[in-house]
């Protein structure tokens, strides 16, 4: 869905620094847009509702919490069997994001992403080497890519946040 | 981080409640005071533990266009490459690898259209090609760490 409605889109735009560290957060994010606190909290509830905002709360930087050993790993999966399986995969617990993507061949045949984010290498490994086998991948071509340094991390942009973040 | 500190977050990653006094109701939860849970947020996001605290949003509903990429970086180019990528605004994060495709970095922008020109421009900036691999479907998008 996209946005149209003028007051989500002062809304949003006005979270987009994140919500104010004060006891009445809701009222103080509504004042310069014109919007009452009960309001506010009433949008942002139907906003995580329709999926535009996908989650509220803290969010963290997985390095400065010690989970060093990430793993994204990669299946060449038939067309026919990817979504069955992509949910299979997505619903295992150690699993932090499950995505399909286009695939890039014969460069780059994988379609089915995971990640894992995990303080230790062997222990992503054995999860990795189990949930593989449970989910019945293991008949398909795989990569495993460990994540070394990361070059940069900013909030994205989007066009309604100008600046924001 | 003390063991408050990674109570806040891993209360705090399931989201905040939508009250008039929202850290309020979450700091009496956690059996401390609403100040302090102010104090502690403000030095997880101050020494970066949290990169930032409010709403995720879903980039599509705002209009917004994004594409994973792929490189092969020759190692002994990789430094000079990765400033070459990271000089584009539209580069929202890159990681290094540990694979034959060793740079990875996703697209933010504006417009699909936008994309496909940052692309090219990455391509001929840097000689090398770029594999790009759009989304098609989420399947799980938790991303909840255990503090």
């Amino acid at each position: 869905m996209e946005l149209t409605d003028p007051a989500d889109l002062a809304l949003v735009d006005a979270l987009c620094a994140g919500l104010p560290l004060v006891p009445r957060p809701y009222r103080e994010l509504g004042r310069p847009i014109g919007l009452g606190e009960e309001e506010v909290i009433a949008r942002i509830r139907h906003l995580i509702e329709v999926g535009v905002i996908k989650r509220f709360g803290v969010v963290v930087r997985h390095h400065e919490l010690g989970y060093n050993a990430n793993a994204m790993t990669v299946w060449q999966v038939p067309e026919e069997e990817i979504d069955r399986l992509g949910r299979r995969l997505g619903a295992v617990p150690e699993i932090s994001l499950c995505y399909r993507r286009r695939p890039a061949p014969p460069r780059w045949p994988y379609n089915l992403y995971c990640m894992i984010h995990g303080r230790d290498r062997q222990w992503v490994g054995e999860v990795l080497e189990r949930i593989t086998r449970e989910c019945g991948l293991d008949r398909f071509p795989r990569q495993v890519l460990f994540s070394g340094r990361r070059f940069r991390q900013q909030g994205a942009r989007y066009r309604l946040c100008a600046g924001g973040q | 981080m003390e063991e408050i500190d990674r109570r806040i977050i891993n209360r705090l990653q399931e989201g905040l409640p939508l009250v008039e006094a929202p850290y309020a109701a979450a700091a009496k939860e956690l059996g401390i005071s609403e100040e302090e849970l102010l104090s502690r947020l403000r030095a997880l996001l101050d020494s970066g533990v949290l990169s930032r605290f409010g709403p995720m949003f879903n980039p599509e509903a705002l209009g917004g266009a994004f594409c994973l990429c792929a490189m092969a970086v020759p190692e002994e180019a990789y430094e000079e490459v990765a400033g070459m990528v990271n000089a584009f605004p539209e580069v929202a994060h890159n990681y290094r690898r540990e694979h034959r495709f060793n740079m990875w970095f996703v697209l933010a922008c504006e417009t699909p259209g936008r994309i496909a020109q940052v692309l090219r421009e990455i391509e001929e900036r840097t000689g090398l090609p770029v594999l790009d691999l759009p989304k098609e479907r989420e399947f799980y998008i938790g991303l909840r760490l255990c503090a």
